[in-house]
């Protein structure tokens, strides 16, 4: 800036000739100078975005990951290959034998619809690229677009450098990224960018009170509603935005239509999604939605009453009759729909997110997934780094402005984080807010800081060189650029007329910055330059800390493909155990086309998708009972067990054995959720069997049930021949460590049909009954 | 093996009849080697034919039983000219199916054409080559997985020919191993791995005697029931090639379980049947190659090469045990200039036609060639009969397709892994497309940007916003404008300015006051534009928060210009009264300093504007 002056000074002074016309052709206007740095860093960080995700494709291959990808791949394959009729129609024999399962009305399409829709266009445009590209780059693709979201909505709630640090942040929060990843084809994927692209468009419409931006926020919701079962969350956040602004009185014109429209339109398209139905009418999680629709039809009355009346007396009376007559009616609906069993009580799962005990109360099945467990402080601290201590800030930041946005924004985050802290997956539905908050806080810091460090520049200039033109310049500059951002608030205060409290506010707030660096001018506090420069050098540094603990964590943690293992050998390389693909392809292979596979049900996406055999149970778990059957075959002797695997026409049996490996998550870990949701559903099965005093062992001590159910059997059969460590006896299980109590296993009727390399996966075949005669 | 002496009998009868029937060609000498050590057996028989009649010979005729004839995967005749150590170089002769009348339908014929005829008493020494597929049988059917494979050979101990044979002699070549049992001959005997059967001497025509051998053979059975290969080629300057595989085991099925136990414990025991690599041999400099089937990559591969050759050691996700199936695709990448040619016009590509995996047997191969875009006159030549099609292939950018020749033929041996030539026709000019196609698409794209940016595209031309954001943009070309006018007058006053330079230099007051004079005019004429513009700033609402300081640079420029003007005259003044130098400073000192702050402050006025 000085040199700059000083160059203006030395024009002046020697009156060169006028600058040569080509130069001045290229010299971009700020503003021009604005809006290039800020399109470039949005490409650069919509590349970033995308770019970060593509480790697991780097370490491993471009290949789908852990469990439910694999049946959205299996389904988006049968949508490309068949058309979406088909898919509709389609009812898949393969998986819930033999109950079968009718994929078109169990499943939110939207992530497959996508999918289909991107392969198709790439195809029209003569890119022959294979359907497994496409769905292995759905997820970073979309994260991609979040991060153009999240720069528009940070644009809306605070500025446009809020929105830039917003998108910085998104783009590389471990949060996200966790379910993200190159190759993570999942639902949340899009419905990330979905949920927030809703938010957007509705806190849009809220802004501007317009008929367009609330259905493209209905749209919004209807792709959210197609693609995720989180939209839930969606349709409950928003009805309690709207109660609270009701509440604060900030009731307009502008959110009645905004909601209204939204909430209508955006239910009437969620009918339309098979799976979905009906539920925003007839289910208690809806039913919040329907409620405030009423509420702001009569709030709409009464004030239009209140237009009407001009006796206050009259109104308060009339306000307390309808109120009354409005709630009780709203009341006995709804507790006449309950009873008639009209609207169906909250579900399980609404109850778990609730109350976090829930579940381990009343629905093993939910408590046995462990990204449904209550999140630890240490994975919010890995998942969200510095913006966990940014979020306070930036809430502090949101209460100073507070706006119809700003509220929006509050409730998100913190709704979100409550969520968030039940369930460890949802830190995902936490992670945008997170985002958008801390960067109100680190972008209003940083504009602070930095103004201060301008005006302080100055200063002590102006008073070492009194009368120097060069300095009268700068001076003369500080004050129009001070003018000229007065002058872009009101350019904006114009454009948005209903805004025009809050910009004046703005304003005020301006003049008044401005006003104090005037007077810290004067003043000159010695520290204070200084110690902005130091906190700005601070934030910087935390920047950069949390750009390298993000890159780090999505290389090391969230990279893998969980299916295939990877380990540093006893030489540093690395090594691969491919174990569960081995099995898949075996199975695929050899064994007959329409062979029945049993296993836990963590395996059953996987069995049908790359083994391409029928299961008896999926990861989609909606008949516990047939998981219950599963668990309580898994968790009998031998005969019994053979018994029910008759009546489910079981061919193969298939356990995951990390004993030799030291792999943890194995099926004998998982085996005491087998034994309480089989418990749960068949009382012969009970828990305390298992258990030596309340401990779970495999070893000698070892309850004798548990040395001779049949997954105890399968998962050891022939490894107390086997020695795994030196040093320690056959049959020690490395993965819990001990040697185990039953070295001495038999088969009567099953036989081992294959085992891969290291063990993690072993096939049993299921004899034929025996002949009677 | 009841079938096979159902046979002899019938042969038996056959050469009765026929002893006397057929031409007089003897063969005077028969020494037949089998090579039994892999799943492909190899007969190896060289001949030596005479002719003991008055006609000129042609042909040579070969006999195979149907049975025999079935599992025929590649027949070929050498014949090398001259003899013992001058042996020249070998030629391979024409050999062709035929059907000869009035021969058993039973047989199968093949009829060597001769190069030259064979006279009266002249002799010929043929070695026919012939290759046979899936001719060892398993037994037992099913083995366990500990067991070793035992299999059964069955074949005639005696050269079955049309032609009366003077001496002959048999030799198998065994993999090693056990020999559970052979037919037992007078003259046969077992030498380490070898059974040799014969002499035998002066046989009829058609005579059979059957043998059968039962013997270990741990070798792998790799069959590919189906190989579907494709050779693309890119006139940028590579050849890919990608290989899909359907591999069975063709061995003794597996019964019972699989241990993994046993298998790691002792793998040469516990699974010595089975098989967990196989070698492609590959041309030298291939490239990119890979290995994968329809679940991913598999990371279990090796690769060397050197100068001459590439070798890939892959290993099947499991080990396969008798009767288990895996599927595959390799793939990889070959310098075009070691394949594609020129020739008179055309383009010709000569590469292999089999697998480059070893010691497989393909039952079905299908080899496609995808030919660049806008290629024209496929034609193929290919030594050994296939079926041939053509197809078209969508690839990246492809709009009409890419034609593609496809060949295809049951039963290949790894003998059958030679050289085949596809001639067609294609013009550089056709390289371009692509990437002219995908520029103009970019062009378009961004000519579409460009567009839309400049295009109006309200609805509504009388909504309120829509007034504000015309009347907004006019207020800004109009300061533009402004802008532009004071910074021609600046450019005037440094004219004045360079002016009175020259006049200190030259002392010439003349030209200096009728420099004044045109910038005079010069200046009225802004000022006279700059009315309208100012006039229109001040009716216009959107101009007011602006308009102040439009004005200010308006006023400050009128200062800058009576300053100037006074300064100039001043000048010209004391030139033309003569004062001296530092007089002149002094009287225009005052004005100078002015002038400096004025132009400051217009600088930094001019920039604000600028930035609106």
């Amino acid at each position: 800036m000085g040199a700059k002056a000083a160059e203006n000074g030395a024009k002046s002074s020697s009156s060169a000739p006028s600058p040569p016309p080509l130069k001045a052709f290229f010299r971009l206007k700020t503003k021009q100078q604005e809006l290039l740095i800020r399109v470039a860093s949005l490409a650069l960080i919509y590349v970033l975005a995308f770019a970060v995700r593509l480790f697991s494709v780097l370490r491993y291959e471009s290949m789908i990951h852990e469990f439910d990808p694999y049946f959205n791949y299996r389904t988006t394959l049968f949508l490309t290959r068949n058309g979406f009729y088909e898919f509709w129609n389609w009812f898949d024999s393969e998986s819930w034998y033999p109950l079968g399962r009718i994929i078109g009305g169990t499943l939110y399409p939207g992530l497959m619809v996508t999918a289909a829709l991107i392969y198709r266009l790439l195809r029209f445009l003569t890119f022959a690229v294979h359907i497994r590209e496409v769905c292995v780059l759905t997820a970073p693709f979309f994260a991609s677009n979040t991060t153009i979201v999240a720069y528009f909505f940070g644009k809306e709630i605070w500025d446009s450098g809020a929105g830039l640090v917003a998108a910085a942040l998104i783009a590389i929060c471990p949060g996200y990224i966790s379910r993200s990843v190159a190759g993570s084809y999942d639902n949340e994927g899009v419905a990330i960018f979905a949920l927030l692209f809703t938010f957007y468009l509705f806190v849009k419409a809220v802004n501007t009170g317009s008929l367009a931006w609330a259905l493209a926020s209905a749209f919004g919701y209807f792709y959210m509603v197609s693609a995720w079962g989180g939209y839930v969350f969606i349709i409950n956040l928003i009805p309690l935005y709207v109660l609270v602004l009701l509440v604060t009185g900030r009731y307009s014109m502008r959110l009645y239509v905004a909601y209204n429209c939204m909430y209508i339109l955006g239910m009437l398209l969620a009918m339309q999604i098979r799976f979905v139905g009906f539920q925003h009418v007839q289910s208690g999680e809806h039913m919040a939605a329907m409620g405030v629709f009423f509420l702001l039809q009569v709030f709409y009355f009464l004030d239009w009453v209140k237009y009407m009346l001009n006796d206050k007396q009259l109104f308060q009376s009339f306000l307390r009759i309808t109120l009354t007559f409005a709630i009780s009616v709203g009341a006995l609906a709804l507790g006449i729909g309950t009873a008639s069993g009209y609207i169906s009580p909250w579900t399980g799962r609404f109850y778990s997110l609730l109350d976090p005990t829930y579940a381990k109360d009343h629905i093993p099945i939910i408590a046995s997934v462990s990204e449904h467990q209550p999140t630890a402080w240490s994975s919010f601290m890995f998942d969200f780094h510095i913006l966990l201590f940014l979020f306070p800030a930036g809430l502090y930041f949101c209460f100073k402005r507070l706006s119809d946005a700003t509220i929006f924004i509050v409730m998100y985050g913190l709704t979100s984080m409550y969520f968030a802290g039940v369930m460890v997956r949802l830190i995902l539905v936490a992670a945008p807010a997170v985002c958008l908050i801390s960067a109100i806080a680190i972008s209003a810091t940083v504009k602070n800081l930095t103004s201060l460090i301008r005006t302080k520049g100055k200063a002590p200039l102006a008073v070492s060189g009194k009368g120097s033109s060069s300095l009268k310049a700068s001076a003369k500059r500080s004050e129009a650029q001070a003018l000229r951002f007065r002058s872009l608030e009101s350019a904006e205060a114009q454009a948005l007329h209903f805004r025009s409290l809050e910009s004046a506010e703005a304003q005020a707030l301006a003049s008044e910055t401005s006003k104090a660096h005037e007077a810290s001018a004067d003043q000159s506090l010695p520290f204070q330059h200084n110690c902005a420069i130091a906190l700005l050098v601070g934030a910087f540094y935390l920047l950069s800390r949390y750009a390298i603990h993000c890159t780090w964590v999505t290389s090391e943690a969230y990279s893998s493909p969980s299916i295939v293992l990877a380990a540093r050998g006893a030489h540093g390389g690395r090594v691969i155990f491919d174990d569960y693909r081995e099995a898949y392809y075996w199975l695929r292979q050899n064994t007959p086309a329409d062979a029945k596979v049993m296993s836990w049900w963590d395996y059953g996406y996987q069995i049908t998708a790359m083994g391409n055999r029928t299961v008896i149970v999926d990861n989609n778990t909606w008949n516990n009972t047939h998981i219950a059957t599963v668990g309580r075959a898994m968790s009998s002797y031998e005969p019994e067990a053979y018994e029910i695997m008759q009546s489910l026409d079981v061919d193969y049996v298939l356990v995951v054995f990390g004993g030799l490996t030291g792999y943890s998550s194995d099926d004998i870990n998982k085996f005491l959720w087998m034994v309480r949701i089989g418990g749960g559903v068949f009382p012969v099965i009970k828990e305390p069997d298992y258990l030596v005093n309340g401990e779970y062992r495999v070893d000698k001590g070892a309850a004798p049930k548990m040395l001779n159910c049949l997954m105890y059997k399968l998962a050891y059969y022939r490894f107390g021949e086997m020695t795994t460590e030196y040093g320690k006896p056959t049959g020690y299980d490395r993965a819990r460590g001990v040697e185990i109590g039953n070295k001495d296993i038999k088969l009567e009727y099953l036989e081992e049909a294959f085992t891969t390399s290291n063990w993690i996966i072993r096939i049993y075949k299921v004899k034929p009954p025996k002949n009677r005669w | 093996m009841a079938t096979s002496s159902r046979f002899a009998f019938f042969l038996f009868c056959l050469s009765l009849l026929y002893s006397t029937a057929l031409s007089d060609l003897v063969i005077s000498r028969v020494d037949r080697r089998v090579d039994l050590t892999s799943h492909v057996v190899r007969i190896l028989s060289s001949l030596k034919v005479e002719n003991g009649g008055n006609e000129i010979a042609s042909e040579v005729l070969l006999a195979f039983p149907n049975m025999q004839a079935k599992n025929l995967a590649a027949i070929k005749t050498f014949y090398s000219e001259g003899k013992g150590k001058e042996k020249g170089s070998s030629v391979s002769l024409p050999t062709t199916l035929v059907e000869p009348k009035g021969m058993p339908q039973e047989l199968t014929f093949y009829s060597v054409s001769l190069p030259k005829g064979l006279g009266k008493g002249g002799a010929i020494t043929l070695d026919v080559l012939s290759v046979f597929t899936h001719s060892l049988q398993p037994f037992p059917e099913e083995i366990t997985q500990a067991d070793v494979q035992l299999v059964l050979y069955q074949d005639s101990a005696y050269y079955l020919s049309p032609y009366k044979v003077k001496m002959q002699t048999l030799g198998i070549r065994l993999p090693g191993g056990r020999v559970e049992s052979y037919t037992k001959h007078p003259n046969s005997k077992l030498v380490d791995s070898e059974i040799r059967y014969g002499p035998f001497e002066k046989l009829p025509a058609f005579s059979y005697s059957p043998i059968v051998l039962h013997f270990e053979n741990n070798n792998p059975f790799a069959v590919a029931h189906e190989l579907l290969r494709e050779i693309e080629i890119s006139h940028w300057g590579n050849v890919q090639v990608t290989e899909h595989y359907t591999l069975v085991h063709g061995g003794a099925l597996t019964k019972g379980g699989f241990s993994r136990l046993d298998y790691q414990a002792r793998p040469a025991i516990r699974g010595v049947s089975s098989f967990n690599h196989l070698i492609f041999r590959l041309p030298p400099r291939a490239h990119s190659i890979y290995y994968r089937d329809e679940i991913g990559n598999i990371s279990t591969s090796h690769l060397w090469g050197d100068s001459r050759k590439t070798q890939l050691e892959i290993e099947p996700r499991f080990p396969i045990f008798g009767g288990w199936q895996t599927s595959f695709t390799v793939g990889y990448g070959l310098p075009l200039q070691d394949f594609l040619f020129k020739l008179d016009g055309k383009y010709m590509l000569n590469i292999t036609f089999g697998s480059p995996m070893d010691e497989v047997v393909i039952d079905n191969l299908i080899v496609k060639i995808v030919l660049p875009e806008g290629s024209k006159g496929i034609i193929a030549a290919v030594p050994f009969p296939t079926k041939q099609a053509e197809e078209i292939k969508y690839s990246h950018l492809d709009i009409v397709g890419r034609p593609v020749l496809v060949l295809e033929k049951n039963n290949v041996v790894p003998e059958d892994n030679i050289y085949f030539q596809v001639y067609y026709q294609f013009s550089k000019i056709s390289l371009l497309r692509e990437p002219m196609m995908l520029i103009s698409g970019f062009f378009l794209l961004f000519v579409a940007c460009i567009v839309y940016i400049h295009t109006d595209m309200s609805i509504s031309k009388s909504s309120a916003s829509y007034i504000a954001k015309i009347q907004s943009e006019e207020v800004q070309a109009t300061v533009q404008q402004v802008l532009n006018i004071i910074n021609q007058c600046l450019a005037v006053h440094d004219k004045l300015e360079a002016s009175l330079r020259d006049l200190s230099r030259t002392g010439d007051v003349q030209s200096c006051k009728t420099l004044r004079r045109t910038a005079d005019a010069q200046l009225k004429e802004l000022v006279k534009e700059l009315k309208p513009l100012t006039t229109f700033l001040h009716h216009s609402p959107q101009a007011s928060h602006i308009l102040p300081k439009v004005e200010e640079l308006i006023a400050k420029e009128k200062d800058l210009q009576d300053k100037m003007m006074l300064k100039h005259s001043t000048v010209v003044d004391c030139f033309e009264k003569k004062y001296s130098g530092k007089d002149i400073e002094n009287r225009i000192a005052p004005q100078q300093q002015k002038l400096t702050v004025l132009r400051q402050e217009m600088d930094d006025l001019h920039e604000f504007l600028d930035e609106i």
